[in-house]
């Protein structure tokens, strides 16, 4: 290893593995400026050292520092706690939240070549991720995450206090149902400073009750029965049923409507999360990998350090077979990290095989195109746009074909020349959360008759719903106040009623 | 940058949100606790527990894909697949035959995790309280507590409050000086702006007026009796937090270990229960067979011994070991008895006499248990005219380990609803 080292100008910073906050404060100076050496741009960074059991406490609200308080966190924080205690799982090493200043969680457990591995990871990784993607930039605001988190938090406890703890608890429980239909697709969605959400909040329980209103106004007016008909309401399909629920159920209270949009407003603040897996990681990885490289190339790091840093980084990197007992799908540290670095690779070694298919990146300079993909791209994008053959030929990436209709499963593609093409576009397919997501939609309002909710589901490639639709369907019917049925196309083309609630009315009606 | 050593923070962040949980299934808990206690060890009784529930109670229902239609998946570590290869359904993933065996394993899958001994106490006894504690209570009523209450204008000077009472002497202060000092002020604005040389005399009425008011001001006292407060202590009256639970078991030959294991059961449940309302729970173990004696723990629990049974020698040497010890007005008595019923037939007699004469007016609560799957004899009729005649004497048969509890818990259920009639014993 020395003999490939250029020649140290630097003492190393520490060579023992205990850590402390002198250590932290230098490995911090030294990474920053090899940070801002490789040009990435952050946000300020806060640091906060906590013990396991707070790792713990974070885990169950998936890091936030502040959250409402509600059963189902409490079930994720006795199921980790469990098989943490248990010896199942090792904690993450960090846990960062997209927020400026941006915070990163450092264990005290960690060694100090852990923490140093998490500062160049989080602080400069994730960071520099969450302040470049587009999608990051649309959906959140970092400068006004906390606040809103801590107005959600107060809210909410002044509604169990007003209207007791079960009655929240049943209202959020059917919102969670609904959490990810709660986000415009795409419709970019109106960036309002969160600060102000305090004060809007009030005006709004007034006009929002007005709005409704309006819409329910039962006073007969001129327009004939026969134009009603014509009329749909919505007369679009809306995709954001949480935020249908919040403008237009018909009696909803307004502290209900006001919780309906605090679970609405969160979860489109981890809808890029969610969007970005493979890229966030890989990006994260790349660089705690890349700067820590260089660390060590500037004589700051020992042997030792590294040797440490490379199996930890290793472990992460990982990617099991199919067939092994270890594999849980595609590891998306993986994935992503070996994709950046193809992607320097095809920028400033390219063969042959790269200029045919990436005639506009080979030769470039690495670090702006490295750039341009993170900031322009999503998971989906960035495999469609990325994935090199050489990349499937690492990973021997297979396509499996799985359909009901055939007694046997096909691979319609490997890693050769007939298949990379197929490969690339299943993957990209694999990481589009409208595949993984059934399709549903507000259809139609009864908005004359008897204010019942129709949903439509598009069915895609006939996967079927799983069997926990019906509790969902009674969850709407929860928030909507009046009767919610979910149609389905089927295969045939031809509707069917998949779920409807209350049960009840549609065998009375049967009978009548 | 900023480092934050958070590690000295409040640790328990999730605790509110673990007590939702716990609150929400506390039906389902509070069954798998029933069900888990006859097969807890009897030196467990009182840890922590593992609760399952199953996994599907629990569930957080979302629109989600189900099985079937078509799914194109990407798997990498391709060994020796080509394209066009087909390969047979592996059975966990598909197919009808699979898809049962997943949907069972999903059943037994059932969300487990660990209470802490507080938490299954709480729910171990909820609902339960011991019985007839009104009853005694004024009489009772032997300890007092000095506690604070509130402040007070006079007492001794030991319990001066000094912060009240420098507060109160300021507010004096202020609000006595602050129209004094407001004329003062309007004087001294209009000397500085009297025309001096037109009207000496003026001047010396506007100098006289400012030291008599100066001094006036100077003479306010800095603390005035009126200031002073005192910290008030009152006693408050403390019910006698002593109990003691005498424990009388049979251990003639007929009662084997494992009947003994099953009361040992019972006398475990009802000491934490008692626990729980008493500080002192002070426990004096009787066994007996045709004679009694008092015993310590070990004895009274693992030592074999063969013979008859005279149940009412156990009850005669209770009765003098609270007039030698316990006297009632200070302790509360409670007494559990085991038995297999077996009995000397003249002397079931004799203990309805003592039970009904001399013990049951002295004790809280007395409870009885019998062990065994026989008809009951002659001891349970006789006790069964005790419970129709006091309040404050239970009975219950035990047949199996599973009684245990319910049978715990159908003695002290909440009698709330019961009215509190007077016993009709003599004492």
């Amino acid at each position: 290893m020395t003999a490939k080292r250029k020649t140290p100008v630097n003492q190393p910073i520490s060579t023992r593995s205990d850590w402390s906050r002198e250590l932290i404060d230098q490995y911090y100076k030294i990474i920053e400026e090899v940070a801002a050496d490789f040009g990435l741009d952050t946000y300020p960074n806060q640091l906060e050292i906590i013990s396991a059991e707070q790792m713990l406490d974070a885990y169950a609200s998936v890091g936030m520092p502040l959250g409402y308080n509600h059963w189902s966190f409490g079930k994720h924080f006795i199921k980790n706690e469990q098989s943490y205690r248990r010896g199942h799982m090792g904690l993450a090493y960090e846990i960062v939240i997209n927020s400026s200043p941006c915070i990163a969680y450092l264990m005290e457990e960690n060694s100090m070549t852990m923490q140093a591995l998490v500062i160049a990871h989080a602080c400069f990784g994730h960071n520099s991720f969450f302040k470049g993607n587009y999608l990051f930039k649309t959906w959140t605001d970092a400068e006004a995450i906390i606040d809103y988190l801590l107005f959600a938090k107060n809210y909410i406890a002044q509604c169990e206090q007003l209207y007791g703890i079960d009655e929240v608890e049943s209202v959020l429980d059917s919102c969670h149902a609904l959490m990810n239909y709660g986000v415009d697709r795409y419709k970019r969605p109106y960036p309002i400073s969160m600060r102000e959400e305090k004060e809007r909040q009030k005006n709004r329980e007034e006009f929002l009750q007005s709005q409704v209103n309006e819409l329910w106004n039962t006073i007969p007016n001129k327009i004939t029965t026969e134009e009603q008909n014509k009329e749909r309401f919505p007369s679009e399909p809306q995709e954001n049923i949480l935020y249908f629920v919040e403008k237009n159920a018909p009696i909803m209270p307004s502290w209900q409507r006001e919780i309906v949009r605090i679970v609405r407003k969160i979860g489109q603040y981890f809808y890029p999360q969610r969007q970005t897996q493979v890229m966030n990681e890989g990006w994260a990885t790349f660089w705690h990998y890349t700067i820590l490289n260089e660390l060590y190339d500037r004589g700051y790091t020992t042997d030792g350090f590294m040797m440490e840093f490379l199996q930890s980084h290793t472990n992460v990197v990982a990617q099991p077979d199919f067939d092994s007992p270890y594999f849980n799908g595609i590891n998306p540290y993986a994935l992503g990290f070996n994709m950046m670095v193809d992607i320097r690779r095809i920028c400033e070694n390219p063969t042959k095989e790269d200029k045919l298919w990436f005639p506009e990146l080979a030769g470039t300079n690495w670090q702006e195109s490295l750039s341009f993909a993170m900031k322009n791209f999503k998971d989906e994008s960035f495999i469609a746009q990325y994935l090199s053959p050489k990349l499937i030929r690492d990973f021997k990436l297979f396509s499996l074909r799985d359909d009901e209709r055939e007694t046997e499963l096909h691979i319609t593609a490997i890693h050769n020349d007939s298949g990379y093409k197929e490969i690339r576009q299943n993957l990209s397919e694999q990481y589009n959360l409208s595949m993984s997501e059934p399709n549903i939609e507000v259809y139609e309002v009864d908005v004359t008759g008897d204010r019942s909710l129709t949903l439509h589901h598009t069915p895609t490639n006939n996967i079927h719903l799983a069997d926990t639709t019906g509790e969902v369907v009674k969850h709407l019917h929860k928030l909507w106040g009046f009767p919610v049925k979910l149609i389905s196309t089927n295969s045939e083309g031809q509707q069917v009623e998949l779920a409807r609630c209350p049960v009840e009315e549609s065998e009375e009606k049967a009978r009548g | 940058m900023q480092v934050i050593d958070r590690r000295l923070n409040q640790k328990n962040k999730s605790t509110v949100n673990r007590q939702r949980f716990i609150r929400r299934y506390r039906s389902q808990i509070k069954k798998a606790i029933a069900d888990r206690i006859s097969q807890r060890g009897v030196t467990d009784i009182g840890k922590s527990e593992n609760i399952s529930i199953p996994s599907k109670d629990i569930g957080e229902p979302t629109f989600r894909h189900g099985d079937g239609g078509k799914k194109q998946r990407i798997y990498p570590g391709n060994k020796e697949f080509v394209a066009g290869d087909k390969i047979k359904r592996p059975p966990p993933q598909g197919g009808s035959g699979g898809r049962r065996a997943s949907d069972s394993g999903e059943g037994d899958d059932d969300f487990s995790f660990q209470i802490s001994s507080d938490e299954y106490m709480e729910l171990l006894f909820e609902d339960l309280e011991l019985p007839n504690l009104k009853k005694n209570k004024l009489k009772k009523l032997v300890n007092y507590k000095t506690i604070r209450s509130g402040y007070n204008t006079e007492g001794t000077p030991s319990n001066i409050d000094i912060i009240r009472s420098i507060k109160g002497s300021m507010a004096r202060r202020i609000a006595i000086q602050m129209p004094l000092k407001k004329r003062l002020k309007k004087l001294q604005t209009e000397l500085s702006e009297l025309d001096i040389i037109n009207y000496p005399s003026k001047k010396q009425e506007l100098l006289t007026a400012i030291t008599a008011l100066e001094k006036r001001i100077k003479r306010i006292p800095y603390l005035d009796t009126f200031d002073l407060r005192y910290k008030n202590f009152t006693k408050l009256p403390q019910p006698t937090t002593n109990a003691v639970m005498f424990c009388l078991m049979d251990v003639s030959g007929s009662m084997d270990q494992k009947t003994k294991e099953m009361a040992k059961r019972f006398f475990i449940l009802l000491f934490m229960f008692l626990k729980r309302s008493y500080k002192e729970v002070e426990v004096v173990y009787i066994r007996h067979h045709t004679q009694a004696k008092e015993v310590d723990e070990q004895e009274f629990f693992y030592s074999q011994e063969t013979g008859g049974t005279i149940v009412s020698s156990a009850l005669v040497l209770m009765q003098e070991i609270i007039q030698d010890r316990f006297n009632p007005l200070d302790w509360n008595i409670y007494a559990a008895q085991a038995s297999d019923g077996d009995n000397w037939n003249d002397d079931s007699n004799t203990c309805h006499k003592l039970l009904d004469n001399s013990i049951l007016p002295k004790v809280r609560y007395y409870t009885y248990v019998e062990i065994t799957d026989r008809e009951p004899q002659n001891l349970w009729h006789q006790y069964q005219h005790l419970s129709d005649s006091h309040q404050n004497f239970a009975m219950q048969k035990i047949t199996e380990q599973n009684d245990i509890y319910p049978v715990f818990r159908e003695f002290f259920r909440k009698q709330s609803m019961m009215t509190q009639l007077p016993s009709r014993t003599k004492g």
